[in-house]
């Protein structure tokens, strides 16, 4: 298996001006495009299943099967998801700020697969760059007859629309994302009936992508199914951008094959743990995900197949990184608060279960938690997530409100002592020096940070594993 | 028949219809699923998620809401299992985290879901040491409604109704997560038609009315049902009362004619009955004054006047207006009474706003309300019906939202539905008959193509006072023409205009649809003996009788036409030149304040008896209170004074005057108090058994054409106005509109009008100042006033309008 680099490639060879559309050009873009408009639904359908690209908005769902249970009901609809809010999760910003056009080709492989003639790009709202690029490069797309009316001199039509989200992490999940679109609360539906597929925007038949899986499609075209298929680790094809963040020495996002280990990704792609402290606990896949911890999990390969058989999710590829000085009752109230913040409020135990959830542990952060909050707060959790398991039974509509159990696993999994040791001392453990260290939170303004090689073998850079290195 | 599927629901195996849904299927199979926002008449949300249960799928069981998952064969259900019940009494607990548990001093306790699925399904203690959601409370939210946000439990039925059902959108969620609330949007009040459904369907006491609340306890009221009394179609309602004293009336969920849902109208306008301006005695004039006297001395003085008059001048001397807002039982005794007693077919309940009484009670295509459902399409050439017949409203809007009936709306100006119409053509006033050609000649291709449909229904009424009512007939007639099945749904005012008619109130009609003529007649005389057989004057002729003398004795029933009548003036110079003038009424009103005689009657929910609807529906209605003071029901007052005349009726007992009915009168053959109690609570369409004898064929007829340049007027009713029952129902009346003129925006421009700045209206009939609103929804070329409102003048019928902006 060789180390590639396909989605970020571009942006490493030219860091100035990749978003550009002459170097978009000048290295093979819109060749594919200008290819899938003479090929049918089908050859473009069966590639794209035969490539084996999951979506990469999270739940890591086969694009091409996705494509083929497009309900027949004409005109369809493409929404690009650019909501991006997971936090920790911050790599699609990149892919529209610095490779639009990537992602505008996708855009009209999709529709011509679909057979959509009006494309919607719903970009998060607090990503006014990204949405100043797309739209530069929409413009430009449509200036080159690329999008508009009978693109490429064909005739298939094809409009985008940008929409800029109103700022509810909510609206990421696909369906709440269709009805922010048509102007409604950004509620998610009832699937079933309300599968995009079926009974999408105005209830038409929707496709929903993620920005990162169509900015994929040039590249699949362009190396064939089967070549790009290869670069993969067993199930798990292509590559996929994680952002890694937190306590590492080198926060970023990195573009990857799967199959290295936690180990390998912590330590050596991410440089490591920062002032050679010791790894706590990771979130392997944004803050829904249910947690790692070293002493089980970092030997662990990084696939599909054994981070869900290890009860967790590679979901969007956030990486969330906590050393020793992490108080992890803290972390979990953080990101409880986040759910309980961002819940739509629609079903019950969302709505009321995450917030007491979060009442509970700040009780117990701030030094007044009880013998019996634990256990409570553990059976709060079992009414939003029946059997705290993963994936979760969910009471809810959507995986919101279990996502914030998430963290709650993890005390009581891993850290059950550090809980009780708060209810004891009546305060944290850790001092308050554990607040500002404990900050899990990815600060959007911090200075991009390339997407850099893979690095595949052992020690080239890395540290040793399990110990901080001398710097 | 539908298809069935067998499931299993708790290992019990089952047939049930295919595409329902698990709670409905479990719940017809006697499995209760406790939920809190799903509502049978709504589409569910799945949002309480208190309806969780256990599927059994390919990956294992999942819990899925059995308000939005459907049935399918195969399917296996738990609904009480160990996961079941986990999620249960977690949603439970969730719920009441925040909930204010104020139930003492709540309205819906004792009657509340949230209560009563705490007890049953919830785990009985709460764990919750965190410090409660605290909202303001409670907020009004309309006129009517008031809203405490800390009970609310976020169901999403007020809104669902508001939106799905009702069509005014006026409350909404805001915010989101945990302090996601209800409320209207800023400066917009929750001013709906129907907002008292939300107070009936919210699950717990967010929602309480205005004139119910801290009245009582729901367990120490007594609970009656009987039918909505404001308008023809005579909703199912069920009328809670303590001490004979109604508190309150809430909605029966039937299929027949209401769904449960009421107009605010019919829930809450029943304060009138209790209104201190309630006649309790007798009256007479003595020296320009009235003066309370006994029963039977005033009984005496009608019955002599009347005697008199008789040995005078016969039968033709009388005329009788009224009877459409009783029983049957009263409208029959009045029929009688007019023939047998004064000897006259002078007698009509409508009052010169109406139909043909033949074409109202004599089409044998009369249409159902259900036929709304089925329709491919509906056609309405009628008054708004969110403004007059509230109830067809909510039903036609459905039938076009839900279930996709093609609509088509005829009228002067945008009407309510107009949001759902496939097909709307806004006419000028006056202009039905040109317009009716223009489609019959092939105009509007879009419109005869809709109207040439399978099965239509046809909505007909007058949409304003400068339609020709005739003209109601020749739509009739045209679409009859076209479709392949054609229902024929005539319109009037007056809750029980149909059951009058049906019981002879007209000057052409006899008891259970017959005419007026020599075989009807005859009929009758066996049990009535002889009376005239010629048909006799509608309400306009019985008025321009009295005018010039030809008739000297009016009785009026119920009726006050100086306010009800387009052309006010007509009926006020008619009675001031009556010679004897006998008025059996609930109140003094603008026409009977200088009556001879006034007799206190009875109103609604003060007597028992049958009524008919719009469709022919005969229900029971019941008596809740014995009525003030020595107030009596129409009928006992009839006979009693027939019985001192000396040509009595020989009606003892309301119950067997409908027994007399049903032996009488042909359509009510076989309706008897009996029928209506037990078998058939929602009421049964007539004929049953009998046949009705007229069968009135509208035929196309041409119309005086009147487009003419300039404007015209519009003049229509509106929910709220100064109707004498609406004057004495305080919390209504208060949201009568006024004296308004809407004027188009390009008009109004025109005119100088400014919007709240009074205008100078003037008509052949009438003029006065009326505040201008101006909005789109009015035409250009048509000023649209609403009729009879507190303040108001009446304009007349007559279209041709001039509208000029008041100085000053
Ligand atoms: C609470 C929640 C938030 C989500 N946020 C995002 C998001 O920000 N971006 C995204 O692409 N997908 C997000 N998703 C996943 C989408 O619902 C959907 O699966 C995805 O957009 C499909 O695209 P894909 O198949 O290309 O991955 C979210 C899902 C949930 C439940
Ligand atoms: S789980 Fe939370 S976010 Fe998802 S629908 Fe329910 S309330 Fe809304
Ligand atoms: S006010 Fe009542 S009906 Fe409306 S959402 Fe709240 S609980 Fe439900
Ligand atoms: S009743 Fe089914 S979710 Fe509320």
């Amino acid at each position: 298996m060789s180390a590639a680099l396909i989605v970020t490639r571009r942006m490493i060879d030219h860091p100035a001006d990749s978003h550009r559309i002459d170097v978009y050009e000048d290295t093979g873009g819109y060749v594919q495009a200008r290819r899938a408009v003479g090929m049918t639904r089908d050859e473009l359908v069966d590639t794209v299943k035969a490539s084996g690209l999951l979506g990469r908005g999270g739940a890591a769902f086969s694009a091409g099967l996705k494509w083929s249970f497009l309900a027949p009901a004409r005109p369809a609809y493409l929404v690009i998801n650019a909501d991006e809010s997971e936090p920790g999760t911050f790599k699609d910003r990149q892919l529209l700020e610095r490779d639009p056009h990537q992602m505008v080709e996708g855009i009209i492989i999709t529709a011509i697969a679909n057979e959509v003639h009006h494309a919607f790009i719903y970009i998060r709202g607090e990503y006014p760059k990204s949405a100043r690029r797309v739209q530069a490069a929409v413009d430009e797309a449509y200036a080159c007859g690329y999008l508009g009316s009978g693109i490429f001199g064909s005739d298939h039509d094809l409009e985008v629309t940008i929409h800029l989200g109103g700022g509810a992490y909510i609206c990421g999940e696909e369906t709440a994302l269709i009805n922010s679109l048509e102007g409604k609360r950004g509620e998610p539906r009832l699937k079933p009936p309300y599968f995009p597929a079926a009974k999408g925007l105005y209830m038409l038949p929707t496709i929903v992508n993620n920005v990162e899986t169509v900015s994929n499609l040039p590249h699949i075209l362009d190396m064939g199914a089967e070549e790009y298929g290869k670069v993969a680790h067993e199930t798990d094809t292509g590559t996929f951008l994680f952002s890694v963040s937190g306590h590492v020495n080198g926060p970023g996002n990195y573009e990857l094959a799967h199959g290295i280990t936690w180990r390998e990704l912590i330590y050596e792609v991410a440089g490591g743990i920062r002032d050679d402290r010791k790894l706590k606990a990771w979130i392997p896949g944004g803050a829904s995900a249910p947690w790692f911890v070293p002493a089980q999990h970092l030997d662990l390969e990084i696939t599909k197949e054994a981070t869900e058989g290890a009860g967790s999710m590679l979901g969007s590829g956030a990486v969330i990184v906590m050393d020793e000085t992490t108080c992890t009752v803290r972390a979990a109230e953080r990101l409880v608060r986040f759910f309980a913040h961002e819940s739509c409020g629609q079903c019950t135990p969302c709505r009321e279960g995450t917030t007491w959830m979060e009442m509970i542990l700040r009780r117990i952060e701030e030094g007044q938690g009880r013998e019996v909050d634990l256990d409570l707060l553990l059976d709060v959790s079992d009414g939003i997530s029946i059997g705290l398991a993963w994936p979760p039974k969910m009471t809810t509509i959507c995986p919101l409100g279990p996502s914030a159990v998430s963290p709650v696993i993890a005390l009581r999994d891993y850290f059950r002592d550090e809980v009780m040791e708060h209810v004891r001392l009546g305060r944290c453990p850790l001092g308050t020096a554990a607040r500002g260290a404990s900050n899990s939170e990815t600060d959007i303004d911090r200075p991009e940070v390339l997407a850099v090689e893979t690095r595949r073998e052992r020690g080239s850079g890395g540290r040793p594993p399990g110990e901080g290195s001398p710097a | 028949m539908t298809e069935s599927v067998r499931m299993t629901i708790d290992g019990q195996e089952h047939d049930v219809p295919a595409g329902e849904l698990i709670i409905q299927a479990a719940q017809d199979k006697g499995t209760y699923i406790p939920r809190f926002c799903w509502h049978e008449r709504m589409n569910p949300v799945g949002m309480c998620r208190m309806c969780l249960v256990e599927v059994e799928s390919p990956r294992g069981p999942m819990l899925v809401t059995a308000c939005t998952d459907t049935v399918a064969d195969g399917m296996s259900v738990d609904t009480k299992g160990p996961t079941v019940k986990k999620a249960q009494e977690a949603i439970l607990e969730f719920l009441l985290a925040n909930h204010p548990l104020d139930c003492p001093v709540c309205d819906k306790g004792g009657e509340c879901p949230l209560q009563d699925q705490a007890m049953s399904h919830g785990p009985g203690d709460s764990r919750f040491v965190e410090i409660k959601r605290n909202y303001e409370k409670p907020i009004p939210i309309s006129d009517l409604v008031l809203l405490d946000r800390e009970r609310c439990i976020l169901c999403a039925r007020c809104t669902r109704f508001s939106d799905e059902i009702s069509g005014d959108p006026l409350i909404e969620f805001q915010e989101r997560g945990n302090v996601t609330e209800i409320n209207t949007f800023p400066d917009l009040p929750f001013s709906s038609y129907f907002s008292g459904n939300t107070v009936q369907i919210c699950p717990v006491g967010a929602l309480t009315a205005k004139p119910y609340r801290f009245r009582a306890r729901p367990w120490d009221l007594s609970r009656v049902e009987s039918s909505g009394m404001f308008d023809t179609s005579h909703p199912r309602i069920s009328i809670h009362s303590s001490q004979n004293q109604i508190l309150r009336i809430v909605g029966v969920d039937n299929d027949a004619t209401n769904h449960g849902w009421l107009s605010d109208k019919d829930r809450f306008g029943f304060e009138y009955l209790g209104s201190e301006d309630r006649l309790t005695t007798p009256l007479v004039k003595r020296g320009g004054e009235l003066v309370a006297v006994g029963w039977a001395e005033a009984l005496d003085i009608v019955a002599n006047r009347i005697d008199l008059i008789w040995e005078e001048d016969g039968g033709s001397a009388f005329g009788v207006i009224g009877g459409a807002r009783g029983t049957n039982e009263d409208a029959y005794a009045l029929s009688k009474f007019a023939r047998v007693t004064l000897g006259t077919n002078n007698v009509d309940c409508r009052m010169d706003d109406a139909l043909s009484s033949h074409f109202l009670a004599g089409s044998v295509d009369r249409a159902l309300i259900s036929d709304l459902d089925t329709a491919d399409t509906i056609l309405i050439w009628a008054a708004d019906l969110k403004e007059e017949h509230p109830n067809l409203y909510l039903r036609a809007r459905r039938a076009a939202q839900e279930l996709g009936v093609k609509l088509i709306i005829v009228h002067p100006r945008a009407t309510g539905l107009d949001d759902r119409a496939t097909h709307k053509l806004h006419y000028r006033p006056g202009g039905g008959f040109a317009l009716l050609d223009e489609i019959a000649e092939g105009v509007h291709p879009e419109i005869a193509s809709a109207l040439a449909a399978q099965k239509v229904v046809v909505i007909v009424g007058q949409t304003s006072f400068a339609d020709d009512p005739k003209l109601a007939e020749s739509v009739a007639a045209l679409v009859r023409s076209k479709a392949g099945t054609v229902r024929i749904m005539p319109l009037a005012r007056r809750a029980n205009t149909f059951g009058a008619l049906d019981m002879g109130l007209g000057p052409d009609l006899l008891p259970g649809r017959v005419s007026v003529g020599a075989i009807g007649c005859a009929s009758l005389a066996e049990s009535w003996g002889e009376f005239p057989t010629s048909p006799g004057k509608d309400t306009r002729s019985i008025l321009e009788g009295l005018d010039d003398g030809e008739i000297r004795c009016l009785l009026l029933v119920g009726a006050d036409p100086v306010n009800d009548l387009p052309i006010g003036a007509i009926a006020r110079d008619a009675l001031e030149a009556a010679e004897y003038v006998v008025s059996i009424d609930l109140f003094l009103n603008d026409s009977n304040a200088d009556a001879d005689v006034i007799l206190p009657a009875l109103g609604f929910a003060e007597k028992e008896g049958l009524v008919t609807n719009v469709e022919g529906r005969v229900q029971k209605v019941n008596a809740i209170s014995p009525g003030p003071g020595q107030a009596r029901a129409d009928w006992s007052i009839l006979a009693d004074i027939a019985d001192r005349v000396g040509r009595p009726l020989g009606l003892a007992l309301a119950e067997t005057i409908a027994k007399e009915i049903a032996e009488v009168a042909p359509a009510y053959e076989g309706v008897t108090w009996d029928l209506l109690e037990w078998d058939e609570r929602d009421g049964v369409v007539v004929p049953i058994q009998g046949s009705q004898q007229i069968n009135h064929i509208p035929v196309s007829l041409a119309g005086p054409r009147a487009p003419r340049a300039g404007l015209t007027l519009h003049v229509a009713r509106t929910l709220y106005d100064d109707g004498v029952l609406m004057r004495h129902s305080p919390s209504l009346h208060r949201l009568a509109p006024g004296p308004l003129v809407h004027l188009n925006p390009e008009d109004a421009r025109r005119l100088g009008a400014q919007g709240g700045r009074p205008m100078r209206v003037v008509t052949k009939h009438g003029e006065g100042d009326f505040a201008a609103v101006i909005d789109e929804d009015t035409p250009e070329g048509v000023v649209f006033v609403p009729f009879n409102q507190p303040g108001g003048v009446s304009l007349g019928t007559d279209p041709v309008v001039r509208v000029t902006a008041v100085s000053g």
